[in-house]
């Protein structure tokens, strides 16, 4: 692999005045053209992480470790100004809920013209032909008359395509793409997956993207992190990750998927407990009080990452390399 | 839109009417006999009698209110009971000068209080937020007539730097001004820290909405987003209150065009109501109401242009 566009090593990230980090000591890396699925239950720390990689993390957040996009990192060298002028030029987002993500008072057209505020020395024609173009691109019927249109004269699965667009007019060489299907139903959902999966392949770049679903991840990633609790408990290609997984938490998630579950059922599994709260993590593993094959040296210590293979890993003490 | 402003319009005309009849009732209803103190205690029963067959005043009161809408339709505001002149000559008249000093009252209560409700939302929870606040709040406190009182000794009296009172020589534009910055300062203190702590609120709501981050995770810039994109969404439910609270501020307008001597609708409704002089009165209010109903009619053509949602919903 080349130089990774985005590189993270170590990073834990606290929030002001929380009682501990959100995420502890995640690394992994994406490289040009690679598609990186981050899955995780709610409060595994994902969208902490989204935020992160744009730099918009409140202010007061302790970050530690290194998070480098093209070798520069977003917390040591940079400074608030440096890191906005790479959002929305090099880095651009698709947000979770599409009804919420545009101005409601303001046409279409004008917000895709002021997301391209970085490119306003080009020509007015040109960012309109622009616009048509990305519409066009991600399968807008009428985009000359959607332009026209507020936000609340529009569906939910019209105002993620615009939100694609958006992000696609930035041309970005980094894409994180935050739930982007969470908030819409599953044939439209079916529909945006297939407009992501066309529009990646048009950037020059590497694209992130954020999901607690697992058949999101094997259709549209290279390669998957699981998070659990803010730590990342495995990593590796999909193919390696979906079809041998070695961490206990990745193989229960795969169990509840219910894509995969092959005979007819009237209770569809579960994993049992919750995650811990922030202020109440376990002293061994974090994943012990759940884990179906913890044993006694899981509650004492806490595991470290077992390298499986080149970029491959999984944080568990059963794990032999 | 059209139909929503048609529909206010329709329930703005509808507020007028309402609210005049009203009035009218809780004129008359009030104890006291206008002929006996238009034409003085030595009056006799005879001249009472005529006094009031010809003001309409033996009329029963379905009538008199009846017969009053029909003549405002028709412009006729009725007839000063002390100077015979046209009820519609004076108030007219008085008018532009009411309007001038609400109007100039209110746009530099907004010029002042909007900038400080900005910054005090752009810094929430610091010493400039907290200062804002306490000034704000210090001077909501304060009504209008005070100010105007306060400001008279200060600034005319000991200071001698603007006229205590008039409205200055007609055509002088200048002398005008000179004689309005008094009376619309008193008028608009309070406004500033109203509208501050309003646009405050507004605008700390509107920027927790989720797609003001869509702005931020475009690299658009924080004070950019809060002037260009932020503040005409928090500006809306202001410019609602601000229209009914043309109300508060019309009335403090009366008093303070008495503390000033200044010739308005309030110095017009004040001494009508002091020689019980019911026609200017009525005029008066009349077309008070009638500026409050329009300067709602105001606030709800500029917030459907603000927000096209609303004038979808009607």
């Amino acid at each position: 692999m080349s130089a990774p566009v985005l590189a993270l090593d170590n990073v834990s990230i606290r929030y002001p005045s929380a009682p501990a980090a959100a995420v502890r000591n995640v690394s992994f890396e994406v490289g040009t053209g690679e598609t990186l699925g981050i899955v995780g239950e709610s409060g595994s720390g994902k969208s902490t992480l989204a935020a992160a990689m744009m730099g918009l993390l409140p202010r007061g957040s302790c970050v530690t470790g290194s998070l480098r996009f093209e070798g520069r990192d977003l917390f040591g060298q940079m400074t608030e100004r440096d890191l906005r002028q790479l959002r929305g030029r090099d880095i651009a987002t698709i947000a979770q809920d599409p009804f919420t993500a545009l101005n409601p008072v303001m046409k279409i057209g004008r917000q895709l013209d002021i997301f391209q505020h970085w490119y306003h020395d080009r020509p007015r024609a040109e960012r309109k032909a622009r616009i048509l173009e990305m519409l066009e691109q991600v399968r807008l019927s009428d985009p000359d008359v959607r332009m026209q249109q507020y936000p609340h004269q529009l569906s939910g699965g019209i105002l993620q395509r615009v939100s694609i667009a958006a992000a696609l007019l930035a041309e970005p060489k980094l894409l994180i793409a935050d739930e982007p299907t969470t908030a819409l139903d599953a044939t439209t959902e079916a529909q945006i997956l297939g407009i992501m999966a066309e529009a990646k392949e048009t950037l020059r770049g590497a694209t992130v993207f954020i999901t607690h679903d697992m058949s999101v991840v094997e259709r549209l990633c290279d390669r998957i992190a699981v998070l659990y609790a803010g730590e990342l408990v495995e990593t590796g290609t999909v193919a390696e990750v979906l079809g041998n997984p070695q961490h206990p938490y990745t193989k229960a998630l795969l169990e509840c998927d219910p894509a995969r579950i092959e005979e007819p059922t009237s209770e569809l599994p579960t994993i049992g407990g919750t995650v811990p709260a922030l202020d109440d993590r376990p002293a061994g593993c974090i994943f012990e009080p759940r884990c179906p094959s913890a044993v006694a040296r899981c509650r004492a210590e806490a595991p470290l990452r077992h390298d499986l293979g080149p970029r491959r890993s999984a944080a568990c003490h059963l794990v032999t390399p | 839109m059209t139909t929503y402003l048609l529909r206010r319009f329709a329930l703005g005309l509808c507020v007028l009417i309402v609210s005049m009849l009203l009035l009218f009732v809780l004129i008359y209803a009030v104890p006291g006999d206008p002929a006996a103190i238009a034409l003085g205690p030595r009056a006799s029963e005879a001249q009472k009698a005529f006094f009031r067959e010809q003001m309409g005043l033996d009329q029963p009161l379905a009538m008199q209110a009846a017969s009053f809408l029909w003549n405002l339709l028709h412009g006729d505001f009725g007839t000063d009971i002390l100077s015979q002149r046209p009820v519609a000559d004076l108030v007219f008249a008085a008018l532009p000068r009411t309007v001038t000093l609400a109007v100039v009252g209110v746009i530099w209560a907004a010029a002042i209080g909007t900038p400080l409700g900005i910054w005090a939302a752009l810094r929430p929870n610091t010493f400039i937020d907290w200062l804002i606040g306490v000034i704000s709040t210090s001077v909501v406190a304060l009504p209008a007539f005070l100010m105007a009182i306060y400001a008279l000794i200060l600034f005319a009296v000991m200071l001698n730097w603007f006229p205590a009172i008039g409205a200055g020589e007609p055509g002088d534009l200048l002398d005008q001004l000179h004689h309005l910055a008094l009376p619309a300062f008193a008028i608009g203190v309070a406004w500033v820290g109203y509208i501050a702590r309003l646009v405050r609120v507004s605008m700390l709501e509107t920027l927790a909405q989720p797609h003001v981050r869509t702005y931020r995770s475009f690299g658009v810039s924080d004070l950019r987003i809060a002037l260009r994109y932020v503040l005409p969404i928090a500006v809306v439910p202001v410019i609602s209150v601000l229209g009914v609270g043309i109300g508060n501020l019309l009335s403090g307008a009366v008093l303070v065009e008495v503390v000033f001597s200044r010739p308005g609708l309030g110095s017009l409704a004040y001494d009508a109501v002091l020689s019980r002089n019911f026609p200017v009165l009525l005029g008066a209010v009349v077309v008070t109401t009638g500026l409050y109903v329009l300067a709602n009619f105001l606030a709800d053509a500029l917030i459907a242009y603000l927000d096209p949602r609303l004038a979808e919903k009607g």
